[in-house]
């Protein structure tokens, strides 16, 4: 949370003002869209009647109720403390977004079919990809910062061609340039190493980046202090530098592995079996395409959102080290 | 009479065009107790610093335990871990405990077992009279608490000499004493030492000669009596005149 005042503001859900401007913002937003042929149209029957025949009355007095009953929900909300809060509006979100995939009429019986094998080959190839990738990834990071800090010429040069080309081009080309390019110098390159390859030589460039930051961000005493006691370089970086910069290099990289673990539904171009790929080839012999996206959705999103867990704890975990 | 420990002949430095130190002529033997003072920006934390080489002389040589410093010089640890130093902002390695920061060197650089070090650490921590504090982190502690780690932290390689670079500027008034106090036993204790300091009465106390620079040359060396009682220079005169009326 930001550094909080003293003084307590009214909440600006619960301002007369605000509900006023909201309340007749919403009426004519929702009066643009025709209500009554909703099932908010059926719950006001009984004082519009036949929702269908019911004109511009029926319409106007749908969005009034429908937007009141939206302005007593935030108002509610307002006067929950602050996890109450978070949780119910991550529940009426969520909801929405559930009922916005449910009005697809989905074929559920479909999906049950397909989606033990999605998770066991999709969603392990997803996985064990990001994570090699990411793993290579920080090791050509460390050196690309520590290249790009030095003072030696070529080294400097080598790294910041590389961050360069490689941030330079999409993703997208560089699972193509290396899946097809390579064969051409007479190396043929299977799919799923290939996939790796693309993916580490990728992030590792922007992660080159973090890392500098994280290693310039330490105080220059900390070398005067290492250099005095007598620590060569590689020490100094190992023991003193990168730990301390750890803290500030761990939340991105926690992002780039997020960013990556979706990044790598690229890959599926060159037939890797990961996620994405199931989830396009396994919904095309039925015409069952939306089923197995909005699937591959949601494991995308549950994979997230347990990565940002993990992410969150071992940044506390930095934190309390530091203090 | 045995080789001088630190030796520096017709030093001269630049910061670019900047002149940081003029013509160093500098000796200091063993168990010598020497204090350098003079007005900010005169050079003698730059001074210091040359002397473990955190910062390169142009001309002129700078010899430690007979060793030449020069850019070509290849393994300068050999000549650092002989050499402690103690910072004016401590730089204790934060995310070590005070264990930790004083175990380090030792088991690193001179491959001490890890029982050894631990030994050695305990002993100087006792001696700087902070045994109690061991598994703290730096962040823990006061300024004054910190800076007497710093000081047992370079005890712990065993240093033929040690160099502070005014080790009690950054510390709040009533935590000088402690850490001065510290320094005076240690120089009873005969080691050698190098300190850039303003604090007069430790002068007084400890040093065997007390060196005055401005604009990056030495203008004055003398025991400290003369020094205090009748300094020569009319800059001396001044400066001792400015800090001494506090």
């Amino acid at each position: 949370m930001l550094f909080a005042d003293t003084v307590k503001n009214k909440v600006l859900v619960h301002k007369p003002k605000f509900l006023i401007i909201m309340l007749i913002s919403l009426i004519i937003i929702f009066s643009l869209f025709n209500l009554t042929d909703t099932i908010f149209g059926e719950f006001m029957r009984p004082v519009i009647g036949d929702p269908a025949e019911s004109g511009w009355y029926g319409r106007l007095s749908t969005a009034f109720v429908v937007a009141l009953i939206f302005l007593l929900n935030i108002v509610l909300i307002g006067f929950m403390p602050f996890r109450a809060q978070i949780i119910v509006v991550w529940l009426q979100l969520l909801t929405l977004f559930l009922s916005f995939f449910y009005s697809f009429d989905l074929n559920f019986e479909f999906i049950r079919s397909k989606i033990w094998f999605m998770i066991t080959q999709g969603v392990f190839t997803t996985l064990y990809i990001s994570a090699i990738s990411i793993t290579l990834a920080s090791m050509l990071a460390i050196l690309g910062a520590v290249a790009k800090l030095s003072s030696n010429g070529f080294a400097y040069a080598i790294a910041s061609f590389y961050t360069s080309f490689f941030r330079g081009l999409p993703l997208l080309m560089q699972v193509y340039l290396i899946y097809l390019g390579l064969p051409q110098l007479g190396y043929v390159i299977e799919a799923v190493p290939a996939g790796i390859l693309a993916l580490t030589l990728c992030y590792g460039a922007y992660m080159t980046e973090i890392f500098r930051a994280g290693i310039q961000s330490i105080p220059k005493g900390q070398w005067e202090a290492s250099r005095a006691l007598g620590f060569k370089f590689g020490l100094t970086m190992r023991r003193i530098i990168l730990p301390q910069s750890m803290p500030l290099i761990i939340p991105p990289t926690g992002n780039q592995f997020i960013a990556m673990l979706k990044d790598s539904s690229l890959v599926s171009v060159i037939g890797v079996w990961e996620l994405m790929f199931l989830a396009r080839t396994l919904g095309t012999k039925d015409f069952r395409h939306m089923e197995m996206l909005i699937t591959a959705a949601l494991i995308y999103w549950t994979l997230t959102v347990c990565l940002e867990f993990v992410q969150s704890r071992i940044e506390r975990h930095y934190q309390t080290l530091s203090h | 009479m045995s080789k001088p420990i630190i030796e520096m002949r017709g030093v001269n430095k630049w910061y670019g065009e900047y002149h940081a130190l003029r013509d160093i002529n500098f000796v200091v033997n063993k168990g010598d107790k020497i204090v350098i003072c003079g007005p900010s920006g005169s050079g003698k934390s730059t001074l210091v610093r040359t002397l473990n080489w955190l910062e390169a002389h142009q001309e002129g040589t700078i010899k430690v335990n007979g060793i030449e410093l020069h850019e070509k010089m290849g393994d300068i640890d050999k000549v650092r871990m002989d050499v402690g130093m103690v910072f004016q902002n401590f730089n204790l390695f934060p995310h070590m405990t005070v264990l930790e920061n004083l175990m380090a060197a030792p088991m690193w650089v001179r491959g001490m077992s890890e029982k050894e070090a631990r030994e050695t650490a305990m002993q100087y921590l006792e001696r700087v009279r902070i045994p109690e504090q061991v598994d703290k982190f730096p962040g823990q502690l006061s300024g004054g608490q910190q800076q007497r780690v710093a000081i047992a932290r370079s005890l712990c390689m065993n240093p033929k000499v040690m160099l502070f670079d005014e080790p009690t500027s950054a510390l709040d008034p009533e935590m000088v004493s402690e850490v001065l106090d510290t320094m005076i036993e240690l120089a009873k204790d005969g080691m050698t030492m190098v300190c850039v300091t303003h604090e007069m009465g430790f002068a007084r106390a400890v040093a065997d000669r007390v060196i005055f620079m401005d604009a990056g040359a030495i203008i004055e060396e003398n025991d400290p009596k003369s020094f205090f009682d009748s300094p020569q220079n009319e800059r001396t005169k001044d400066f001792l005149s400015q800090i001494l009326l506090h």
